[in-house]
């Protein structure tokens, strides 16, 4: 029942990957709501996933890497929303929504929906430094796709090759101060995330904790270079997807490690 | 009831010719003496359109009569055959909404004939020269614009120089509002850019130019302020945006200048518009972190490309204008009594028109 609802959500957000695909190829691309609707969908159909799942293990749906795909998948689309519309980057969407149909498509296939043979006890400590850190993720993901925007838009503008998307782009300029704000946001919840792990009441696995505070420190020095002006714009929307990249990465190496030592 | 378009545009008429049609205020109630219930005149610098809606045949003769007579340049006897063309019925619908969408225009997909064809039917209408047929009519055709603008890329980009530079420029740094300009060179071309530049926000624009003198003149023209030629470079650590056109034979700006200045603006881009030939900025800058370059031929292909983009749209606004045509003229027939439903007249010969009869 529950993967079922996973399966119309990664329809949902397929439509607007669809639809945005094919009228980029017809070169009319018009950001409009059917692509705000089919992820609000979507994000719907996963938060029943989560409520369900969460109702099933009996706390935060975060025991295996099937459930922390979902979640992040359902971080990108919350951040998206709240996001997108007030930035006004419409067009983020169109973007947003093949990395979702990504996390969620490789986490149906692939079989790593291992449940648990023990119903695991609540640990609140626990569930909040891994649902704020994996709500990182989420930001920094949409960073990682910001920066992609910057770097369509970018290379368009340096080849003068305008194709029907760059009109729809916003400026270069909203894009970067897009970028800037989500590096922040995301860096002060990954913050919290990691903060939040030394008070759970056991000791965290020595390679989550070097993964984790990896990934915090190039962030760091991604934020120390544009607060001190001495990354470019390009260079800093580049160190966004390979940071975003490696994030993900090390996320799955946590989990996995996790998922050998139990979460509980 | 008879509805009719009669008029000249760019594709059938001279502009000398059409200035002499272009009528004055009291065009439309001579139209309505003339015999037309309803009357609307649509004059803009490419076209001069009456649109009637009449019980009896008004012809081409007496609209072009009721145009002279209002016109405001004096009738200077040309004796050749005048251009007019006549659309009736099912063809004037047609032709109103295409013009209106902007197909018929001479820069195909330019949005400013909406305006006026908008501001040529509000004016009709408070004079009382519109009624119920025109008023659909208008209305259907502004409906049908909108859908053409919204659902095809007819308006996509810009095909002139200068608005290619100002978008470019707004693709870039967004609001052009803080940013700052410096025009090197006071020729005409980096004028108009300047001057579409200041229309979108730009107020602080600076002028360098060898001669002083013509630099000062071109800075009170744009309401700037003149830099000395010999400090220009200087001033590439401060300005967002630089306009060259000088005639320097040899490159003014080279990676070589520019690396110490780029170094102390890492985070800010610059847009350069290099519009001089020869070109005053070495093309190599462009691979520079940061700056986009365009010389005139870059500028000429971007606006080439979007008017490539609004001829290829063309066929899927013509679709949307004749669904719109169809679903009008069934809509109008169903609500209006059988006895003034939309007809055309029957043909009458109207090439034999010539000015000297008029």
């Amino acid at each position: 029942m529950d993967r079922d609802l996973l399966i119309i959500s990664t329809i949902c957000f397929l439509a607007a990957v669809v639809r945005s695909g094919v009228a980029l190829r017809a070169g009319v691309f018009r950001p409009g709501r059917f692509n705000f609707l089919a992820i609000g969908l979507g994000f719907v159909f996963q938060t029943a996933f989560l409520s369900i799942r969460g109702h099933a293990v009996g706390r935060c749906p975060l025991t295996n890497l099937f459930e922390v795909f979902i979640f992040l998948a359902w971080s990108v689309a919350l951040i998206y929303m709240l996001v997108g519309p007030a930035y006004r980057l419409s067009l983020m969407g169109a973007f947003t929504a093949p990395l979702v149909v990504l996390l969620q498509g490789f986490a149906l296939i692939a079989p790593i929906d291992v449940r648990h043979p023990v119903k695991l006890p609540a640990n609140p400590s626990l569930e909040f430094h891994a649902s704020v850190s994996l709500v990182a993720y989420g930001v920094f993901a949409l960073a990682c796709i910001a920066g992609v925007m910057y770097l369509v838009q970018e290379r368009q503008l340096k080849t003068h090759q305008l194709r029907s998307i760059f009109y729809h782009l916003p400026p270069l300029s909203d894009l970067f101060a897009a970028i800037t704000r989500l590096l922040w946001w995301g860096f002060i919840l990954y913050t919290i995330g990691i903060a939040s792990g030394f008070f759970i009441g056991r000791p965290l696995p020595r390679v989550q904790v070097v993964a984790a505070v990896c990934v915090w420190l190039l962030y760091a020095a991604i934020l120390q270079g544009r607060y001190f002006r001495r990354i470019a714009p390009k260079r800093v929307a580049a160190l966004c997807i390979i940071g975003f990249s490696a994030a993900l990465t090390l996320l799955w190496g946590i989990t996995f490690s996790a998922q050998t030592h139990s979460v509980q | 009831m008879n509805l009719f378009c009669v008029g000249l545009s760019h594709h059938t008429a001279n502009v000398e010719t059409r200035e002499r049609f272009a009528g004055g205020a009291g065009a439309q109630s001579t139209l309505r003496e003339a015999g037309c219930a309803e009357a609307l005149v649509l004059a803009t610098c490419n076209r001069v359109e009456v649109y009637g809606a009449s019980e009896k045949r008004v012809s081409t003769d007496e609209i072009a009569h009721c145009l002279l007579q209002n016109s405001e340049v004096s009738e200077r006897g040309h004796s050749e055959a005048l251009p007019f063309y006549r659309y009736e019925a099912e063809k004037c619908v047609q032709h109103l909404f295409r013009v209106a969408s902007g197909l018929d225009s001479m820069v195909v997909g330019e949005t400013e004939i909406l305006g006026q064809t908008k501001k040529a039917y509000q004016s009709a209408r408070t004079s009382g020269a519109v009624g119920p047929f025109l008023h659909r009519l208008f209305q259907r055709a502004f409906r049908a614009a909108k859908q053409v603008r919204t659902h095809t890329e007819i308006t996509r980009g810009s095909v002139s120089v200068g608005s290619v530079a100002v978008d470019l420029a707004q693709k870039i740094f967004g609001e052009l509002g803080n940013c700052s300009v410096l025009v090197l060179g006071a020729g005409e071309t980096s004028e108009r850019t300047a001057r579409a530049l200041v229309s979108r926000g730009v107020t602080d624009l600076r002028v360098s130019n060898r001669s002083n003198e013509r630099a000062q003149e071109l800075a009170q023209r744009v309401s700037g302020q003149t830099v000395r030629f010999d400090r220009w470079p200087q001033q590439c650590c401060e300005i967002d945006i630089l306009i060259t056109s000088t005639s320097s034979e040899a490159p003014l700006l080279t990676p070589t200048d520019l690396g110490p200045v780029l170094a102390n603006r890492i985070d800010r881009p610059l847009f350069i518009i290099d519009i001089a030939v020869p070109r005053d900025v070495d093309p190599a800058v462009n691979e520079m972190e940061g700056v986009y370059l365009y010389d005139i031929d870059a500028l000429r292909s971007v606006a080439e490309q979007s008017l490539a983009v609004r001829c290829q749209q063309i066929a899927s606004a013509e679709a949307i204008i004749a669904e719109h045509v169809a679903d009008f003229l069934e809509k109008i027939s169903r609500e209006l009594s059988p006895a003034s439903r939309i007809t055309g007249h029957p043909p009458v010969a109207d090439s034999s028109l010539r000015a000297t009869q008029l």
